[in-house]
């Protein structure tokens, strides 16, 4: 199975409906631990996306998800902007010049934008962020040598409900300490959202 | 240019442009970029970050002073993506104390490692004596 450019195009459209959809939760989640503005945030960058995105004709994916990196960094503002904008400028590396990517050229990218979130935000397992969705995700996608976006949306899942446990060790949150407990992070449950949105398209 | 420049990050337009002015007194000479908010709200802006670098960037070197969180983020990725710029500096000092240093060793004719020094020791400065 491969994913071409109208594949990735329909990948971040997804992403940007449950950004709509799920804005005032992300928010209500930020709220509790963060300064609040995570859905906005998420809801208003992907809407520049897909605004992007959808007037142009694209010949590569490294294109694509290059200018969505771009208006990502432009757009969003806190650390989400700079984070996602990362994890798609890596993924256009790793998919420049290709129609299309098989499912080892889509487990190899969602690699590369792991490893620049981690090199980005400095983070780790445990530490309360998008990286606890991320890492087990990834690691899932590259064992089993296959993209099996369902099973990985379900382990993202369980994932972000799992950062509830957890205390902030990074960004704002972090300065809640103990209080931080009991709350499911933002960022886990944006990047969530994300992999949901991935199954979509892949199933259908 | 001869001297250091200074790129001053703030999730704050206002504390950004603020600061440049206060700046500008005490170093007329020196080149100076703010790179406050985030299209003009609230936050940081990697790409308004690269273009405040490449307004004031200078042979001598840049260093960037940022304030809080997700700023340094976005600093980072602007110096990426200015790219091979390498004698741009991101300094781990208080803002505003860290600036004031910078702006006059900078003024001085320091070169860059001394000016990043120079401002990286307002971490221990102690304001009022105990």
């Amino acid at each position: 199975m491969n994913l071409g450019v109208e594949q990735a195009k329909a990948w971040i459209d997804q992403m940007n409906e449950l950004f709509q959809q799920q804005k005032q939760y992300l928010t209500e989640l930020d709220q509790a631990i963060g300064d609040g503005d995570h859905g906005w945030n998420m809801a208003r960058g992907f809407q520049e996306a897909v605004d992007k995105i959808s007037s142009n004709r694209y010949e590569d994916l490294g294109t694509l998800l290059k200018d969505v990196a771009m208006t990502l960094i432009a757009k969003v503002g806190g650390a989400s902007g700079p984070l996602y904008g990362t994890a798609f400028l890596k993924m256009s590396q790793v998919l420049a010049g290709k129609q299309e990517g098989n499912e080892q050229e889509w487990i190899a990218a969602l690699g590369e934008a792991l490893a620049g979130l981690k090199a980005r935000g400095k983070a780790q397992v445990g530490e309360k962020t998008m990286i606890d969705v991320w890492e087990p995700v990834v690691m899932f996608l590259q064992e089993k040598g296959q993209l099996l976006a369902r099973e990985a949306a379900q382990l993202a899942q369980q994932k972000m409900e799992e950062t509830k446990t957890l205390e902030a060790k990074k960004g704002r949150a972090a300065y809640l300490g103990k209080r931080s407990i009991g709350h499911i992070d933002p960022g886990s449950a944006s990047s969530c959202l994300l992999f949901i949105a991935f199954a979509k398209v892949v199933e259908s | 240019m001869n001297h250091v420049s200074l790129v001053l990050v703030s999730h704050s337009e206002e504390i950004a442009e603020g600061l440049k002015k206060l700046l500008e007194q005490v170093a007329p000479n020196v080149g100076i970029a703010a790179a406050g908010g985030n299209n003009g709200e609230i936050g940081t802006n990697a790409l308004h970050i690269q273009e405040a670098i490449e307004s004031v960037y200078s042979e001598k070197g840049t260093v960037v002073l940022f304030d809080l969180g997700s700023a340094l983020l976005n600093a980072e990725l602007a110096l990426e993506m200015a790219g091979g710029k390498e004698r741009v500096r991101i300094a781990d000092a208080p803002l505003v104390e860290g600036a004031y240093i910078a702006a006059v060793e900078a003024g001085l004719g320091k070169p860059l490692e001394e000016v990043v020094q120079a401002c990286e020791a307002a971490n221990q400065m102690v304001k009022i004596a105990k």
